[in-house]
């Protein structure tokens, strides 16, 4: 669990290996949402959405999770009217033509973690396009002043700036613990693996037997505007998921931010894939 | 109450109003034909190219084609504009005898009439006003005018088929809410039942009544006087009565159960109309599918009050008919589009916080918007962000409102290329906190120019253009909470605010008279940058930081939202509030600066943890 964040020469090869799985499971969830999205039409629902997403994973060998896949539809992109977390969970509403969605999955992949949210929407929605390739300097920021080995309290807090000068509302306050990020774990494999309100419970442990150690030595494995985040980056995986919101309609990617304790401001911090969705969009955006 | 300022030359900054007014013989410039149906010749003017699309404007009772003299020459400007005297009227001529010659299918067929001689190849796009209306309205719903109809924009004028099923209704199971709409159109049906009593009406219209009449609707319905009404007036009013006595009763008792649009419909619903409830098109979807709703705070003579928003109406409905996406809606679709559709809207401090949002939500309403602050760049960014969720047109400017001769210039350049502002945001305005003792003459300055000048001079320049124009607007100045709370830290800032509250307050009284709104908008804590940007006094720069910090922190945890204050500030310019305190705990100081005043000075004494 702790290997990523070994600098010993000997472990290099695990960690390479290791963050192989990652970024494998991480394609896999990226792949999943994408293919997901190509099916979604008008009149499906959160549920049936969020249905799909578990059968995909689910014949790809997926047998545990982070957390069980959630769809949001229209203005719950941006949680609008969100006060309690059973909220987050998908309900009934259908989707419309023009209608932002976000897919958000986690699954655990031969004992690797992914957590990773894709935005999108149905037909056009010149909104939703402009929170999208406005995400891409957050994704930047965050980056830089991780490198920058900055207290995890100020990035948050110069994110929320950011959003604020776009324009924007600050959307991952309304996650449990108003957390931007949590750091994520290899899991051990089990044949049951059983979820606690929509999160594995393998993967709580792992977060809770986090927040144990973290709390001895004054790191937390999430990563809010609380006290408790006022620490540098922990090395480790952070699933990284700003999220933006406007006027009820939502957006955000959420992807592994691998943080080593290299001395080496390239090697401390970089995002685990660079091949993802929303990547690759901002890069054909800028090419056209 | 009317100021007996020259209201023609109110008017003349706009384009088209150089020449001369027109007399009571026509409009100026019209081109004149008399159209002759079953034994009536009627009088048609027509304005504007013959290949645009053909507008055909109804007049209503008392009027002749006259009243839309202003309408009309702004919709000349894009279109084949075609008015005519409805028969008896004018210089049409009257049916003889009188009884009978005025029903509506009679009226439909002089309609038929002058659409066949103006656009034989092409409906027509019909424009009534009143009585105008009414016989619209039968033109849009009977089978022998279809596909001559393109659009319909009905103001202050149901159809009585409508009107009948809606009584019908009402008097059929009288809950206690639809009697009292039905008592309520009742009283303001008064002058119906004045006009069914014979010889009287005549004998009224062509004695006193007609003599006092200009001079009634100047001093009640506050339309500007100038070249209307015509002098023709006595002669169209008695004739006129028959379109009442000929259909009123015949088609209230038996109204038509097919009086379904065959044309899209635009209604505009006078909110201050003495004679027509708005409840009578509570149902009007049922009859007319492809409905677009909007309202106008005015009273029921609009051609006359609101000229210049029933053209950017009327043409906006027109080019959307004629060229528009028919997948696109006319009206946008956040709530008040109805009533801030097309209006100009200008918001201060708009690059952050309240201001923003508030440009946010007005351009959701669809309205256009001029994003104004310091910030060149969070004024653009909220024009951008604007135009992309529902603002036809948005633009960002970089003025200093204390700046005087700036907001002089500012002025100038929305008036010369954007219009006349129909809604007035003063909204910025910055923070400052600190003992009385210890607040230089600087820093008093500094808070007093930007919270209060900056209010006076948007209020003085934009105020006045939109008092000269004459076609009502509303004002918001944002105050705070402070106004009516004291606190020992915020003097200054709480003397600014109170004197932007009188002053919106002294504002309201005197605009009043004019149809202009003031609001004034007290938020309590509300989450924005104005905490971190405010200057906090007597204390280090860096102790200044902390508190900043403290202060932004405390107001997150608060965490009431700006949008919430700008959803307040579109109300209150909707339902004409004078004070409006937003947050509870702006709520509680305002009641109890009312009737606990001695508690709210107590609290002020406690030292805020800052």
């Amino acid at each position: 669990m702790a290997s990523v964040t070994s600098a010993t020469s000997a472990a290099t090869g695990e960690r390479t290996a290791e963050l192989k799985g990652f970024r494998e499971v991480q394609r896999l969830a990226y792949a999943c949402a994408e293919a997901v999205a190509a099916q979604l039409k008008p009149g499906i629902t959160e549920r049936a959405a969020a249905r799909m997403q578990r059968e995909w994973l689910r014949e790809r060998g997926v047998q545990d999770w982070f957390h069980l896949p959630f769809a949001w539809f229209g203005d719950r992109t941006a949680f609008v009217n969100f006060r309690i977390p059973l909220q987050f969970f998908p309900t009934n509403r259908e989707l419309e033509p023009g209608m932002p969605f976000i897919l958000d999955m986690a699954p655990v992949h031969k004992g690797f973690t992914a957590d990773i949210g894709y935005s999108g929407c149905l037909g056009l929605n010149p909104v939703h396009d402009r929170l999208l390739a406005d995400l891409e300097a957050h994704r930047e920021l965050i980056l830089r002043e991780v490198r920058e080995r900055r207290p995890l309290k100020e990035i948050y807090e110069d994110v929320d700036r950011l959003m604020v000068r776009q324009g924007y509302a600050n959307r991952h306050r309304a996650y449990p613990f108003g957390v931007i990020a949590h750091k994520i774990d290899p899991v051990r494999q089990r044949r049951w693996s059983p979820t606690l309100f929509g999160f594995g419970t393998q993967s709580l442990k792992g977060l809770a037997s986090d927040a144990l150690h973290g709390h001895r030595d004054g790191w937390s494995p999430l990563w809010s505007p609380y006290t408790f985040s006022d620490h540098p980056p922990q090395p480790g995986l952070w699933a990284v998921e700003p999220h933006l919101g406007f006027r009820g309609t939502g957006a955000k990617f959420e992807e592994i931010l691998v943080v080593t304790d290299s001395k080496n401001p390239q090697e401390s911090a970089f995002w685990l894939d660079d091949d993802l969705p929303h990547v690759r969009r901002w890069q054909e955006e800028k090419a056209a | 109450m009317n100021t007996g300022r020259g209201r023609d030359g109110r008017r003349n900054r706009r384009p088209g109003h150089g020449q001369p007014p027109m007399t009571g013989a026509g409009l100026q410039g019209a081109r004149e034909r008399r159209v002759s149906t079953g034994g009536i010749e009627l009088c048609v003017a027509e304005l504007g190219d013959p290949d645009r699309p053909t507008v055909v404007l109804v007049h209503g009772y008392p009027d002749s084609k006259e009243v839309w003299s202003e309408v009309a020459r702004g919709l000349a400007e894009r279109f084949h504009v075609v008015l005519y005297d409805v028969r008896g009227c004018g210089r049409s001529t009257a049916p003889q005898p009188l009884r009978g010659g005025f029903t509506l299918e009679k009226l439909t067929d002089d309609f038929l009439a002058v659409a066949d001689a103006v656009s034989p190849d092409h409906p027509v796009h019909l424009v009534g006003h009143d009585w105008g209306s009414v016989q619209a309205w039968e033109f849009a719903t009977v089978r022998r005018t279809e596909g001559r109809i393109a659009s319909f924009t009905s103001m202050s004028g149901p159809s009585l088929d409508h009107f009948g099923h809606w009584i019908k209704k009402r008097m059929s199971r009288p809950t206690p809410r639809r009697a009292a709409q039905l008592l309520n159109q009742g009283a303001k049906s008064w002058y119906v039942y004045m006009l069914h009593t014979p010889v009287l009406p005549e004998l009224a219209w062509k004695g006193p009544l007609g003599k006092r009449w200009p001079s009634i609707l100047q001093r009640v319905e506050k339309v500007p006087g100038g070249d209307y009404p015509t002098a023709s007036l006595p002669t169209d009013a008695a004739h006129g009565a028959w379109l009442y006595r000929d259909n009123v009763r015949a088609r209230l008792r038996r109204p038509r159960a097919d009086a379904y649009a065959h044309c899209p419909v635009q209604l505009i619903t006078p909110t201050g109309d003495a004679f027509l409830s708005q409840r009578l098109y509570d149902d009007l979807e049922q009859w007319a599918p492809e409905l677009v709703r909007r309202t106008l705070p005015a009273k029921h003579w609009v051609p006359r009050t609101r000229p210049d928003q029933l053209i950017s109406w009327i043409a906006e409905f027109i080019t959307s008919k004629e060229e528009g996406d028919p997948a696109k809606k006319v009206v946008a679709a956040g709530p008040y589009a109805d009533r801030f559709g097309g209006q100009l809207v200008l918001v201060t401090g708009a690059a952050s916080g309240i201001g923003r949002a508030t440009a946010f939500a007005f351009a959701e309403a669809g309205a256009r918007i001029i994003a104004v602050d310091r910030d060149a760049e969070g004024a653009a960014r909220t024009a951008e962000m604007a135009r992309l969720i529902g603002a036809p047109q948005a633009w960002g400017e970089v003025v200093d409102v204390a700046d005087e001769a700036a907001m002089e210039k500012l002025a100038d350049k929305v008036d010369a290329e954007y219009g006349t502002v129909d809604v007035l945001v003063n909204n910025a305005g910055i923070g400052l906190s600190g003992s009385f003792l210890e607040t230089s003459t600087e820093d008093w300055k500094k808070v007093l120019d930007v919270n209060l000048w900056g209010v006076i001079h948007g209020c003085r320049i934009f105020g006045k253009r939109m008092a000269d124009r004459g076609q009502g607007g509303h004002i918001v100045n944002t105050a705070s909470a402070a106004a009516f709370q004291p606190s020992r830290i915020l003097a200054a800032y709480s003397a600014s605010k109170a004197a932007v509250l009188m002053l919106s307050e002294c504002l309201r009284a005197e605009l009043a008279g004019q149809g202009i709104g003031v609001s004034a908008i007290c938020p309590g804590l509300v989450n924005t940058s104005i905490t971190s940007t405010a200057r906090f006094t007597g204390v280090s720069a860096e102790e200044e930081k902390r508190r900043q910090a403290k202060a932004a922190r405390m107001y997150g945890l608060r965490n009431y939202p700006p949008e919430k204050v700008a959803d307040a500030i579109l109300r209150a310019v909707v339902r004409n509030q004078a004070v409006v305190p937003v947050t509870p705990e702006a709520r509680g100081a305002h009641l109890m600066s009312r009737f606990t005043p001695r508690a709210l000075r107590a609290l002020a004494r406690i030292e805020p943890p800052v």
